[in-house]
């Protein structure tokens, strides 16, 4: 039986893990850019600073990987344990991007992440170069097919319903590969990678700086991490305003509640930057607006509109009342798959079969549904406004501040002044929690702004879960919640030690706290100085 | 290619993937069941977990690909299995946990309580999810309690410690006693001195509990065991459709494919073979002829649990029509058709730059190694 608590549970528990998993894909993500920049220049340069600074930042690289794949295999997982109706509706398109993903991402990355940090006294550094930008391609691709999977949530292309095999199944691979909605997820989410890696050296970097010690060091990482984090940030926001710009109705939904719109605007519709969303009432009790700057975002013109959250319900109603007949000629195509008229019924209203599902929510016959029922099923089809209001704008806001950090950070890089400016170092530094939180709303926003749908328009969440009972999920919800927890405290312990200690860590004498204590350079990163 | 062609090559490769498992990431599975016994103090262990610290990544990548093929070649298996066998799964999945963890962190703090802890989460990351699936295949040969309703929205009605029965519980032996075989026989490759004569002695005891409990199994399978047959027409080129067929269980009836076919009581023997010729070259100190055979084993121990049971993958003991075969648990023929390009172009690249890896890091680790490399290795 599916029961709400069911459903509620699993989402919870797919929520937590997910939103947990991706506290360390992104430092994964952007940080082996950041080393593939560091080790060319050692390359080019054959000055061992640079190597240092590899094997340094690699062994932070090592400690927030191992929970990257630690908690990776929790969500392949999970499809199966929590969402197996999910699972076999979907699997034929879900799964292949995700088999892929092992097949060409996953392997080269963790094959080549061995030699990675074993593999420096046995291959010439050309060699052990290729290694690592193999594995930061690996570890880039993987989130290629991985957002060509979620992509696929949002927006569901290249595909069509079998009743048959009761399941969507592939129609146009390439499709579903070349999906905007899943090539402006991809760009906008390894940037955003990208920035966190980059906070994440300029901020350490900025500790030492403060400290005063290892400044050689700490310089050279200051540089290449505002340089690579000024144009990350800068792609983050762009590519971000691309994820806005889409024709898929999800994002219409999406947009109409993120923005708070619940009426159609004439265009170019206004920005809604401050409001206070009331959902009963289908209207904000207060809001402050940019005039034209959301239709030009959202739509690339000046005459385009955008629909309304009220214009968007009622034409899902209609789709609902439509997709009631889909549901019934499905049933009975399912026990006699030779009934003709159903077919024909069936054929006439299948665009809207999804919206039909939405009804088992509330009736196991939707041919006996109440227009109560309906009109329930027509508020579902909305996110909840406030959340996503305020998510999404907490993001932006996080957003420029990254791009005016780094903005600055480079400024004063090319300057040379940056040693000097403590504020900056001490923004830096406080600031590298800062995308992690960005980039766990923007998952909300995704995800959540999908909602009531797992597949968008396609698969209600509601019928997506496994049928177990809920004890099992509270059992693995506890069992998580205290792995993962202790995992965090365990990886934070490590983390700051490393962080703390800083390239002394790596045992080559030349760093802080390696020599006898009194505060100068130690003889070896002089030999390093320009 | 045709559909049923298709759906036959997959069942070949999903088998592929889980012998490719069980050789990769059953060496270093195996070296965590056996760290804490032939380690014994901080170096040797060490020593020992070195010889996998560069690989045991790529390796666990053969079992999160064997998981993401299931998915898109058999999605009704992975939905089913998966959710049926919610806590064996949750088990093996929290043990493998302590694998990436383990590794990583153990050696990067110098307490000795720390560092055996985690020696010991290494020992259930490698224990632990070799006797779940062997538990698992053990069910699967049994049949499991599952339905399916007209929407083809499974419902599991058995409990976790139902799965935890005789039978299943020899499989999950047969399993252990392979991956760690198989692991002893790796490590004999990698290690000198006290630890190689640990080790060797460990396959001397691994290799023949595997002969002996596979011999078990298969008497058990043979003579106590009601196999599965379809008993109705069915189309192997047809729309994928479980519920199509009708399906009765048969004493004997596992044994059906070895009257039928040939070739099929080969798998078997070349099981069998293997493991005796492993722990010969185990005895006479050959280690990479030992390797090889055990490697061997495994293939031939998974493929007799595949071949036995042909074309079943997931029989349902309470509901037989609603039985998983490789003919109707199967995905779209594109959806086949594409996922095999994609193994045809990918596998031969990763068993390149993956036997490229083992070359490059090949050689014995020693206890000296790691006094001299006290920061950087594991």
């Amino acid at each position: 039986m599916l029961t709400e608590e069911l459903v509620d549970l699993s989402r919870l528990q797919f929520a937590v893990t997910a939103l947990y998993h991706f506290l360390f894909v992104p430092l994964t993500l952007g940080l082996a850019f950041i080393l593939v920049i560091m080790e060319l220049t050692y390359v080019i340069t054959d000055r061992p600073i640079y190597k240092d600074m590899v094997r340094f930042w690699g062994k932070l690289f090592g400690i927030n990987f191992a929970l990257g794949v630690t908690t990776g295999i929790t969500m392949e997982f999970q499809f199966g344990t929590n969402w197996a109706y999910y699972s076999h509706y979907v699997g034929d398109i879900f799964g292949a991007p995700l088999a892929i993903e092992g097949l060409m991402a996953f392997f080269l990355e963790s094959t080549f992440i061995g030699l990675f940090f074993f593999g420096w006294d046995r291959l010439n550094k050309w060699k052990h170069f290729m290694v690592t930008v193999l594995m930061a391609v690996g570890s880039n691709l993987s989130a290629l097919w991985i957002l060509i999977a979620n992509g696929w949530m949002q927006d569901p292309v290249g595909a069509t319903f079998s009743f048959v095999t009761m399941r969507m199944e592939m129609s146009d691979f390439w499709a579903i590969v070349f999906n905007p909605t899943a090539q402006a997820k991809f760009v906008h989410t390894v940037s955003a990678g990208y920035v966190t890696a980059s906070l994440f050296v300029l901020g350490i970097s900025s500790y030492y700086l403060l400290k005063g010690r290892d400044l050689d060091f700490a310089r050279r990482s200051f540089r290449i991490a505002a340089g690579f984090g000024f144009a990350s940030a800068l792609s983050v926001i762009v590519l971000g305003d691309e994820s806005g710009y889409t024709v898929s109705e999800s994002q219409k939904t999406k947009m109409a509640a993120i923005e708070a719109m619940w009426e159609t605007e004439p265009a170019p519709a206004a920005f809604t930057v401050f409001a206070v969303p009331n959902e009963k009432a289908e209207r904000n009790d207060y809001q402050l607006q940019i005039p034209y700057a959301l239709g030009l975002i959202g739509t690339r013109s000046l005459t385009k509109t955008m629909p309304g959250i009220k214009e968007i319900k009622a034409r899902n109603h209609e789709r609902i009342e439509n997709g009631i007949h889909a549901v019934v000629a499905l049933e009975q195509l399912r026990r006699n798959h030779d009934d003709k008229t159903a077919l024909a019924q069936f054929d006439a209203h299948k665009t809207d079969l999804g919206f039909g599902l939405l009804l088992k929510k509330y009736i196991v016959d939707v041919s006996q549904a109440t227009p109560e029922m309906i009109q329930q099923a027509v508020d579902d089809t909305i996110p909840r406004v406030a959340p996503l209001f305020w998510s999404f704008r907490i993001m932006v806001a996080l957003g420029f501040l990254f791009l005016a950090l780094f903005t600055l950070a480079l400024f004063y890089s090319i300057k040379g002044t940056f040693i000097e400016k403590k504020w900056l170092l001490r923004w830096a530094l406080w600031f590298i929690p800062m995308p992690w939180v960005a980039a766990e709303l923007g998952w909300v926003v995704a995800e959540y702004g999908r909602q009531p749908w797992t597949i968008y328009g396609v698969l209600p969440t509601h019928i997506s879960v496994s049928n177990i009972s809920v004890g099992n999920i509270y059992g693995s919800l506890a069992g998580f919640i205290g792995f993962y927890t202790v995992l965090l405290v365990v990886e934070m312990v490590l983390m700051t030690k490393y962080a703390r200690q800083g390239p002394a860590s790596l045992g080559t004498g030349k760093y802080h706290g390696e020599k006898a204590a009194g505060g100068a350079l130690p003889a070896g990163a002089m030999a390093d100085k320009i | 290619m045709d559909y049923e062609t298709l759906k036959l090559v997959w069942w070949l490769l999903i088998g592929v993937l889980l012998v490719g498992f069980a050789i990769m990431d059953g060496h270093d599975m195996g070296m965590g069941v056996l760290l804490p016994f032939v380690g014994r103090n901080d170096l040797e262990r060490r020593a020992v977990i070195n010889t996998v610290a560069p690989h045991w990544d790529g390796n666990q990548v053969w079992f999160i690909t064997a998981g993401g093929a299931v998915f898109a070649a058999w999605p009704l298996v992975y939905a089913t299995a998966f959710s049926g066998f919610y806590w064996a799964m949750m088990a093996a999945l929290w043990a493998l946990f302590f694998r990436p963890v383990g590794f990583d962190y153990r050696s990067k703090i110098q307490n000795p309580t720390w560092r055996s802890t985690w020696d010991w989460g290494l020992f259930i990351g490698g224990a632990v999810p070799p006797i779940i699936f062997g538990v698992a295949f053990g069910n699967l040969l049994q049949g499991v309690p599952f339905q399916f309703n007209d929407i083809l929205m499974s419902t599991y009605t058995g409990s976790f410690w139902a799965l935890l029965n005789p039978f299943a519980l020899l499989a999950g032996v047969v399993s252990l006693g392979m991956i760690t075989f198989q692991g002893a026989n790796y490590l004999m490759m990698r290690t000198e001195g006290a630890i190689y004569r640990r080790v060797r002695t460990a396959s001397l005891i691994f290799g023949p509990l595997t002969f002996v409990t596979f011999a078990l199994a298969g008497w058990w399978v043979a003579t106590g065991i009601d196999g599965y047959v379809i008993t109705s027409a069915i189309d192997p080129n047809g729309l994928p459709d479980p519920l199509a067929k009708t399906v009765a269980t048969a004493a004997g009836a596992w044994m059906t494919n070895y009257h039928t076919y040939a070739w099929a009581k080969w798998v078997p023997i070349a099981a069998f073979a293997a493991l005796a010729a492993g722990i010969l070259f185990a005895r006479l100190g050959k280690a990479g002829l030992a390797f090889w055979s055990s490697s061997l084993a495994c293939a031939g121990i998974i493929g007799t649990a595949g071949v036995s049971m042909f074309p079943f993958i997931m029989p349902s003991s309470t509901d037989p029509r609603s039985s998983l075969t490789v003919f109707d648990a199967v995905s779209s023929h594109l959806t086949l058709g594409l996922m095999l390009g994609a193994t045809v172009i990918f596998m031969p690249l990763i068993i390149f730059y993956t036997s490229w890896c083992y070359k490059v890091m090949w050689g014995k680790v020693t206890t000296e190694f790691i006094a001299a490399n006290d920061k950087s290795a594991y």
